[in-house]
């Protein structure tokens, strides 16, 4: 099947603004306010990550608490500090730019094994990234943590959970076993 | 499937062990050999320290598995207050290969969780137990089982010091072992990871190379020694496990078993086994010489006597 050229631009257009909404490099000021997280969704409906808010709750140096070293400003871990206190800032700046969407890929595993200097052997996948460092700074702060909290489930995911209208019927425990 | 008779079966004990009789029978031959696993094989390094509890990884293995429905949807946070008799933790049944525990830890202000499903042993407590070989350690790590040859003796479920091979209780007819296996028929022989590990949330679970997880591990113990305590347990337990855990709190804390000690299983009887084909074998072949040789010299002596009485009666 043929695409019309309209289509094509359209879908191009679509492409390069979801592409590259997250990747402006530059301080907090030049960052998206909204950022649709949504490439990994299975379960549940894509996050609707308010950027602005975020940046607004922050100094406008401290963007390294999830940027890490990318965007220049001090980095915090004194760990990371070792190498990275003036590593300066990275053409690529999204979480999705370093953090593998699959992280335990045969492909990705044998791009770790051939990189034999690599020193961060145990960074996370995206989908890791995002509930190691959300979910931390939120218990940390008192921010909702529940699932459902940041994004509701699917049907797809109440199934896979048999949750709602998929909840097994409530089975007789009485005996204690 | 391959059909063995119990003829076959019987010739084939029997020919094993004239073969083990002859070959191994000095201690030191049986304690030098020790299988450390595959080189390459695959492991999974769990962080307890990020877990949640969220209880995902239990519904990836119900799907991926096709296990049955649960008694509880796996959003139900409730089972973590469920005990079994004796004020057990839930464990691994023939409806889940992987549970995930709640522990509460005074000194620590948040619950420590742990999940909990087949260690995938180095050298398997199972495996050695079994007596109609039905389970496999894959060149990838895994320890598999085949159900068809599967008798349902639970011999391994005694063996398992981990306490993890479940049984259908539920089928009367063929009941047999359940258990984890990594996921191997659907996707570790494909190069991919358990789908609990690719579920988890968090990537509570690290899954790569075993050899490679253990760097990690110490790694992760180096730089942030404030969040771990300094050991990786199942890089030695029970002579090593392909699941490996971190963890904050002290490992007898969270339900691990720390008296296991560093030798497989098989070889605390590894030496008392070695001597079963030679007492079967060779004890009724020195003892049926030993009886002969004495029988014989009675039997010479009378032979003798009859001689002399016969000798005798003639010169009278």
């Amino acid at each position: 099947m043929k695409m019309s050229i309209k289509r094509k631009t359209l879908y191009g257009a679509v492409a390069l603004l979801l592409f590259t909404c997250p990747c402006i490099p530059g301080n907090a000021a030049d960052g998206p306010e909204m950022v649709e997280l949504g490439s990994l969704t299975q379960y549940y409906e894509p996050v609707q990550f308010d950027h602005e808010l975020h940046v607004g709750m922050i100094e406008s140096n401290e963007c390294a608490i999830c940027h890490h070293h990318t965007l220049g400003t001090p980095v915090l871990d004194p760990v990371c500090q070792r190498c990275h206190a003036s590593s300066g800032e990275t053409d690529f700046v999204a979480c999705r730019d370093c953090h593998p969407a699959k992280r335990f890929s045969a492909e990705y595993l044998a791009v770790l094994e051939e990189d034999i200097n690599l020193f961060h052997l145990e960074k996370p996948g995206l989908q890791g990234a995002f509930h190691q460092n959300c979910l931390e700074c939120h218990k940390e702060y008192g921010a909702p943590t529940g699932c459902q909290d940041c994004h509701v489930r699917s049907e797809k995911g109440d199934k896979f959970f048999y949750s709602g209208e998929y909840a097994p019927e409530p089975a007789d425990n009485s005996s204690g076993h | 499937m391959k059909k063995i008779d119990r003829r076959k079966f019987l010739k084939g004990s029997l020919a094993g062990g004239v073969v083990a009789a002859a070959t191994g029978t000095t201690k030191k031959a049986h304690s030098a050999y020790s299988f450390e696993g595959y080189p390459d094989s695959m492991g999974v390094l769990v962080d307890l320290t990020k877990c949640v509890g969220c209880r995902t990884c239990e519904a990836a293995c119900n799907k991926e598995q096709g296990l049955p429905a649960p008694d509880k949807p796996f959003d139900d946070m409730s089972v973590y207050d469920e005990h079994r008799h004796g004020g057990l933790k839930r464990r691994t049944s023939e409806k889940a290969y992987t549970v995930v525990n709640r522990y509460d830890i005074p000194e620590k202000g948040e619950p420590v969780y742990r999940k909990f499903q087949c260690n995938h042993c180095n050298e398997p407590a199972c495996l050695t137990s079994c007596f109609v070989n039905a389970y496999t350690k894959t060149k990838e790590g895994a320890v598999i089982y085949d159900p068809k040859v599967c008798v349902g003796c639970r011999t391994c479920m005694i063996a398992c010091p981990f306490y993890v091979p479940a049984y259908s209780y539920s089928s009367p007819i063929d009941p047999v072992i359940k258990k984890c296996i990594m996921c191997y028929d659907t996707r570790l022989k494909f190069g991919k990871p358990p789908a609990c590990v690719e579920a988890c949330p968090r990537e509570v679970m690290t899954f790569g190379k075993r050899e490679d997880l253990i760097k990690i591990g110490n790694q992760k113990i180096r730089t942030t020694p404030d969040r771990y305590v300094n050991h990786i347990y199942g890089e030695h337990e029970v002579g090593g496990t392909a699941w490996m855990y971190l963890s904050s709190v002290p490992f007898d804390q969270v339900g691990f078993d720390t008296k296991l000690g560093t030798q497989p299983i098989i070889s605390y009887v590894k030496d008392f086994l070695a001597i079963v084909p030679m007492v079967l074998c060779i004890w009724p072949a020195l003892f049926t010489g030993f009886h002969l040789l004495a029988h014989r010299k009675n039997a010479r002596q009378q032979d003798n006597q009859t001689v002399k009485s016969k000798k005798e009666e003639g010169h009278e």
